[in-house]
């Protein structure tokens, strides 16, 4: 019993972990959707691996905490997705200028020139 | 050994809380404020599951079990309310 407790409890630190990777996430990102990107799954996977390991250690608490856990897998996503679509809708453009993403710079600049009409078609 | 383990996961969760909240106070736009409120909440989730660990009482699960469904109640509405208003 005591072996499945100190399970349960590395796992809760696991989980922990991603929940201070989501905040560091939020903390450092530099637009909406990154941030809400970072802060939906990691928070999901984080919460996910505490319940398991308190789970571990009260192994008599099953039946809420599975409840608990279907109902924050069917609830985050969901809520981020509304989230996301409305600042769709409100006219939100996802960050391109300032990415230090070479792929991304690629993409944005061969969409400029298909704009302005003077680079190839891609 | 085992409670010692997790009442770091404990402090570590809630540096996570503190941080985010940093995400509220700053936060330029309205978006970014709920996205961190949203992100606060699961990890209050967290937080109130090892207070019911710590206490031994299972009738706190109730507590997260009912602050997440008004959490989701509430993302939903301001959602709404950024897309096409009261």
């Amino acid at each position: 019993m005591e072996i499945l407790a100190i399970i349960g409890a590395l796992i809760s630190l696991a989980g922990s972990m991603f929940l201070l990777l989501a905040a560091i996430g939020i903390f450092r990102m530099p637009d909406t959707y990154n941030r809400m990107q970072t802060g939906t799954k990691a928070t999901t996977l984080g919460s996910l691996l505490f319940f398991i390991g308190i789970g571990l250690a009260n192994p008599s608490w099953w039946g809420k905490l599975l409840a608990l856990t279907i109902f924050i897998f069917i609830t985050n996503p969901l809520s981020s997705h509304v989230l996301a679509r409305a600042l769709h809708f409100i006219g939100k453009s996802p960050l391109l200028k300032g990415s230090k993403d070479p792929d991304v710079r690629d993409d944005l600049a061969a969409f400029e020139s298909l704009e302005t009409g003077k680079g190839d078609q891609v | 050994m085992a409670d010692i383990i997790f009442n770091i996961a404990a402090v570590i969760a809630l540096a996570a809380f503190v941080i985010t909240f940093y995400r509220i106070i700053v936060g330029p736009e309205l978006g970014d404020r709920i996205v961190a409120l949203d992100a606060m909440t699961i990890m209050a989730l967290s937080g109130i599951a090892f207070l019911a660990h710590f206490l031994g009482r299972i009738i706190y699960l109730d507590v997260a079990l009912v602050y997440g469904l008004i959490s989701f109640l509430g993302v939903i509405a301001v959602a709404r309310y950024m897309e096409r208003g009261l």
